[in-house]
């Protein structure tokens, strides 16, 4: 049994929230200098110049890459043999988001769903909490921007629709969303389990670098192919038409119900932002 | 091209979708929750607490001001989820709009008919844009933090012209 307060958890989370909203991952930057080296297309050769210029004058600046620091989605891994001590845990973390969000100059995007008044301290956080093996914790923060979020959809599919069924559903997803979610896009994509499960695996999904593939070679076949066909769309960075509308398209997979094949496709903009840490 | 607003009709007409364009002058943000406040004024007919006439409005919430800054980041945000509310606008003498993304067909007709135009900023390029701010002043709505209404002076915000006075779009 390893013992841990929760104020170490917490600031844990004010790090990496704070290089979270300043820094786009290292797999993203080297993502977007491809597609900028090669894009044909004359204005979206513009739009990813402008972004990967954003992206250094914010990491100088110590600037929000975007002025959409997000809801703040948390995921902890808790080793089953970690006892933990101190402020209640959701407490911790969203004190640690509250004080980032001040301290960084983020802004606060939070309101109430209906009244629409804003939280004003970016507070709460989604968090989600998974018991694993061993006595670490491990901390992944990820400030989900809505331009993007609000174009992500779910799937019900029948068994029936298969493998390409699924790649019709990520690629109708990136067709529908067109210029609205600051292409090009990293897509996270849930393939099995239930409603909810599928829409947090695809969550999930989007953790991982850009460019990594799924172990699975069917899977791998998905991601593949699902970015060959989103990148022939021509939607091009900003709408702007050009080669890379995605730079990259992520599958987690979880079996599922023998009558059902749920396919959730959450999409991230450009400005992929996602910071780890294990304690 | 260095454009300053407000634009002349010589400036609308030379302007064509596709044209990159660095604007300097004032524009107004505003988005959903400020877009729902104007409405109610003008179903009510009550005054603006600004004036619509030959106004820019940049579809965007800023991140606070760091010391030493006048703004902090403020990339545009995504321009569609004003569909409903730019027509109207246009139609009462609105200069124009930036955002980004594109708009809905009954946007590029108002825009066409009425002569204006929309700007496409570069989505995620909000520290790069909060540099381009020299001045920021709230000027309506401050309870609504980051969606109130913000005065913004810019020099040399670079943008696209997405749909141009003769209703082309780039999308």
């Amino acid at each position: 049994m390893r013992t841990l307060n929760t104020e170490e958890i917490e600031n844990c989370i004010y790090r990496l929230a704070l290089q979270a909203g300043r820094n786009l991952t290292p797999s993203c930057l080297t993502a977007l200098r491809e597609a900028r080296d090669t894009e044909s297309g004359s204005t979206a050769g513009f739009a990813l110049n402008t972004v990967l210029q954003n992206a250094e004058i914010a990491v100088q600046e110590k600037m929000p890459v975007c002025q959409d620091t997000g809801m703040s989605v948390v995921l902890l891994e808790i080793g089953q043999e970690v006892f933990l001590t101190g402020k209640l845990l959701h407490d911790a973390v969203n004190d640690a988001v509250r004080r980032a969000y001040r301290d960084g100059y983020f802004r606060k995007s939070v309101c109430d769903p209906l009244t629409r008044v804003n939280t004003a301290d970016n507070t709460p956080a989604v968090i989600h909490t998974d018991i694993v093996a061993g006595d670490q914790v491990k901390i992944t923060f990820l400030p989900k921007g809505f331009g993007s979020e609000n174009m992500s959809q779910l799937h019900m599919l029948t068994p029936a629709k298969g493998i390409e069924g699924v790649i019709d559903s990520i690629v109708q997803t990136v067709q529908d969303a067109g210029s609205r979610p600051c292409p090009p896009v990293y897509v996270g994509v849930g393939i099995g389990g239930t409603f909810d499960s599928s829409a947090f695996l695809a969550k999930k999904a989007l953790t991982r670098p850009v460019g990594s593939r799924n172990e699975r070679e069917d899977v791998r076949y998905i991601e593949a192919e699902s970015l060959r066909r989103i990148n022939a769309l021509g939607i091009g960075a900003q709408g702007f038409k050009g080669d890379t509308t995605a730079i990259g398209v992520s599958c987690e997979v979880a079996p599922t119900h023998i009558a059902g094949l749920p396919v959730a496709v959450n999409i991230q903009c450009h400005c992929v932002r996602c910071e780890s840490e294990v304690l | 091209m260095q454009y300053t607003l407000p634009l002349t009709e010589e400036d609308l007409s030379a302007l064509k979708a596709g044209d990159g364009v660095l604007l300097s002058g004032t524009i107004l943000t505003a988005r959903d929750c400020a877009h729902k406040r104007i409405f109610a004024l003008l179903d009510e007919g009550k005054a603006l607490p600004f004036d619509l006439q030959n106004a820019y409005i940049y579809y965007a919430g800023p991140c606070p001001a760091p010391k030493g800054k006048a703004c902090g980041s403020c990339g545009p945000t995504t321009a569609a989820r004003m569909n409903s509310f730019a027509p109207r606008l246009l139609k009462l003498g609105l200069g124009g709009m930036i955002g980004k993304g594109e708009m809905s067909e009954e946007v590029r007709a108002a825009v066409a008919e009425t002569g204006r135009i929309y700007f496409a900023a570069i989505g995620g390029a909000g520290a790069l844009y909060g540099n381009c701010i020299q001045k920021s002043e709230c000027i309506a709505f401050p309870d609504l933090l980051s969606e109130a209404v913000y005065k913004l002076e810019v020099k040399d915000f670079p943008v696209v012209v997405a749909i141009d006075s003769q209703g082309n779009s780039i999308y």
